[in-house]
């Protein structure tokens, strides 16, 4: 299958007082149609900075410094400012963490999903626009009274909802969702979950879900990367992730997740993320790191793939490459 | 025994403005029961709109109940004067949801924990209030030195959160009310807040109550659970029995909804009957899980009692009509400590 996304490294800096942060150090990663990737790591590991770098809607002071994402034979990077535009949506779309706030107050849902295609296609009649508006909302579950609504007549799953109907409006090939479900209750979360499976299906987008919560990644996604100051440490198959991870961080993180069988034993990873204006020297991930060697001190690891086709980016594994 | 909190069918009703008849009623006849002996964590669950908050912010004393009574060691809170109400305060302390939002970005991480020594006359020296303010800091794992001297914009949400654990520990409370401490700091900081907290109850002897929508941390911390769904209790009981063997629908269909971090164990497979866009008219009477219930039937226009299904399990419906019907007063006494 050809890839319909390819990520070839992915920089990003911010800029601030206290020197230069490297938010995305170099992220390699390729997506097929219909594949869904869950994107896990610590506040402050860069997988929001990803998605925005994919939308090209990173802001001043941060700054993409270099790398390739390729959509569907295009690479977003190289497009006019005009033309990234129109990719928005028809390209990739981008479902953002709080629904709440994303949708604008004072328009009712239905004007908001009609902008969205008059911006993109500009000859479509009416009758078109108001029919793919209310297959949209269709598709995701809400009534089509929802068109002539305002979002604060919605609830917080409706609203999301109505989020992804928007998004899907224009047949991306890739949706970016970014922890779409972290203001939900569980049974709400499991109804939007639901829905963006459903219409990832029809549309045969690939899907990037990015949050922490690991239980919503075993339930949703096939591939897992998990990332740490910038980089992706480990990215491998869903089942292998969570019975058999390789990265010490992985593995951390994975131990320190509650299931019914481990009543009361609490894991949790000890020390801190570091800040990324001073990263230790060599992994960044060194500090931390219960299999610590002395080249982890000095060399950054490369990235090795071992069997099964996962990717790895860690000393333990590097050398035995 | 005597009893630390009682709550003695509570009932807390919000009205919608000065003209309007209709009301909402966030917390239905509630009756619970924490013992002063046996320290215990217990966890009030539910999803948003259940009431969950508005138990806490009455038993913080924040609001009063519209009918019933909260009494703090046999006395209504709201009675309390002098003294009495500054060892209430004193001893019944908060952990809140966002670690972000209840720092003064002014001040360092010290003020935060000398305000409450000084408040409560805790030390009589500057050396014996650092010391306890030492104490508590390494009572919750975090270093003195990593975190005194800091401004919160400085420290990390589990850091802060921790801090906000360690500043109710200096006051020594009886009862510590957590009101989802753990849903906005990150899954591998979770296991380190919540040891904390399990901490705080073995070593010093402070009740805990959970409040929550994530039945898998209430698992893992806590002895009992309350499930409320609209203000009303559904199923409460040993957490172990309730969260493996769930009886009642709203319940099944809670633990039926959590993505466990297991991929052999596959998101449930019971349909969700009711989209919420039809739910705008919720019942006033009856079972308030009727409209969503897949198992609803004639009866559930009136409201169930409790049934006992077991020495420490009780649920609202009338599947289990069968069972005996116990008094809501005597919910806490079917709770495990």
């Amino acid at each position: 299958m050809t890839p319909v996304l390819q990520i070839k490294n992915l920089q990003v800096s911010y800029y601030t007082d206290a020197g230069r942060a490297r938010a995305l150090d170099g992220v390699d990663l390729t997506l097929t149609a219909g594949e869904k990737l869950g994107l896990v790591g610590e506040s402050g590991s860069g997988k929001s900075t990803m998605a925005l770098a994919m939308m090209r809607m990173i802001k001043p002071p941060g700054r993409i410094e270099g790398g390739q994402v390729i959509v569907d034979g295009t690479d977003l990077m190289t497009l006019s400012e005009q033309t990234m535009l129109k990719a928005r949506l028809s390209k990739i779309a981008y479902i953002p963490q709080g629904a709440m706030n994303s949708l604008n107050p004072v328009t009712r849902i239905g004007a908001q999903m009609v902008d969205a295609i008059k911006a993109h296609d500009e000859g479509s009649s009416r009758a078109d626009i108001d029919r793919r508006c209310k297959l949209a909302l269709e598709s995701v579950d809400l009534s089509s009274s929802v068109f002539k609504m305002y979002a604060h007549e919605l609830s917080g799953g409706m609203k999301q909802r109505a989020c992804i109907a928007i998004s899907i409006l224009l047949k991306p090939k890739v949706i970016i969702a970014d922890e779409p479900t972290s203001a939900l209750d569980v049974v709400t979360q499991r109804q939007v979950m639901e829905t963006i499976d459903r219409v990832q299906k029809q549309i045969g987008a690939a899907v990037i879900l990015i949050g922490h919560d690991m239980g919503l990644m075993a339930q949703f996604v096939d591939k897992v990367a998990v990332m740490y100051t910038g980089r992706i440490m480990e990215l491998s198959s869903v089942r292998d992730m969570f019975t058999d991870p390789k990265h010490p961080y992985a593995q951390a993180l994975i131990r320190s997740l509650p299931n019914l069988e481990n009543k009361g034993v609490f894991n949790g990873i000890p020390g801190m993320a570091p800040a990324l204006l001073q990263l230790p020297g060599g992994c960044a991930f060194h500090p931390r790191c219960s299999k610590v060697m002395e080249n982890c001190k000095t060399q950054r690891p490369p990235s090795t793939t071992i069997s099964g086709g996962r990717i790895l980016e860690c000393h333990l594994y590097s050398e035995k490459a | 025994m005597s009893d630390l909190l009682e709550f003695k069918n509570v009932t807390k009703t919000y009205s919608h403005g000065l003209l309007s008849r209709v009301s909402t009623t966030a917390l239905n006849n509630v009756s619970l029961k924490l013992e002063t002996e046996q320290p215990t964590i217990m966890t009030v669950a539910g999803e948003s709109g259940s009431g969950k908050t508005t138990l806490a912010m009455l038993l913080l004393g924040f609001i009063e109940p519209t009918s019933g009574q909260i009494l703090y060691k046999g006395k209504n809170i709201h009675a309390l004067r002098g003294e009495e109400r500054m060892m209430f305060r004193r001893e019944v302390q908060a952990v809140f949801q966002d670690p972000f939002a209840v720092f003064n970005p002014f001040y360092t991480v010290d003020h935060l924990l000398t305000v409450p020594i000084a408040r409560f006359k805790l030390a009589k020296s500057k050396n014996e209030a650092r010391d306890k303010m030492y104490e508590a800091l390494t009572a919750v794992g975090l270093r003195p030195g990593d975190v005194l001297g800091r401004f919160p914009h400085q420290l990390s949400g589990g850091q802060r959160q921790r801090i906000n654990v360690a500043r109710a520990l200096v006051l020594r409370p009886k009862l510590l009310v957590a009101d989802e401490p753990v849903s906005m700091v990150d899954a591998s900081l979770r296991a380190n807040i919540l040891e904390t907290l399990r901490g705080l109850q073995k070593n010093y002897g402070v009740s805990i109550i959970y409040i929550t929508h994530d039945l898998t941390t209430a698992y893992h911390i806590a002895n009992s659970i309350v499930v409320l769904y609209r203000g009303a209790v559904m199923e409460a009981g040993a957490v172990d029995t309730v969260i493996k063997t769930p009886q009642h629908p709203y319940t099944r269909l809670l633990i039926d909804s959590i993505p466990w971090p297991d991929i052999n164990r596959r998101w449930g497979e019971t349909a969700i009957k009711v989209r919420e866009s039809d739910l705008s008219d919720h019942p006033s009477v009856g079972c308030r899980f009727s409209s969503r219930c897949p198992l609803v039937m004639e009866k559930c226009k009136q409201s169930p009692p409790l049934f006992r299904l077991s020495e420490h399990q009780a649920a609202s419906c009338y599947l289990y009509e069968q069972n005996p019907a116990i008094d809501p007063e005597k919910l806490s006494e079917l709770l495990p400590v």
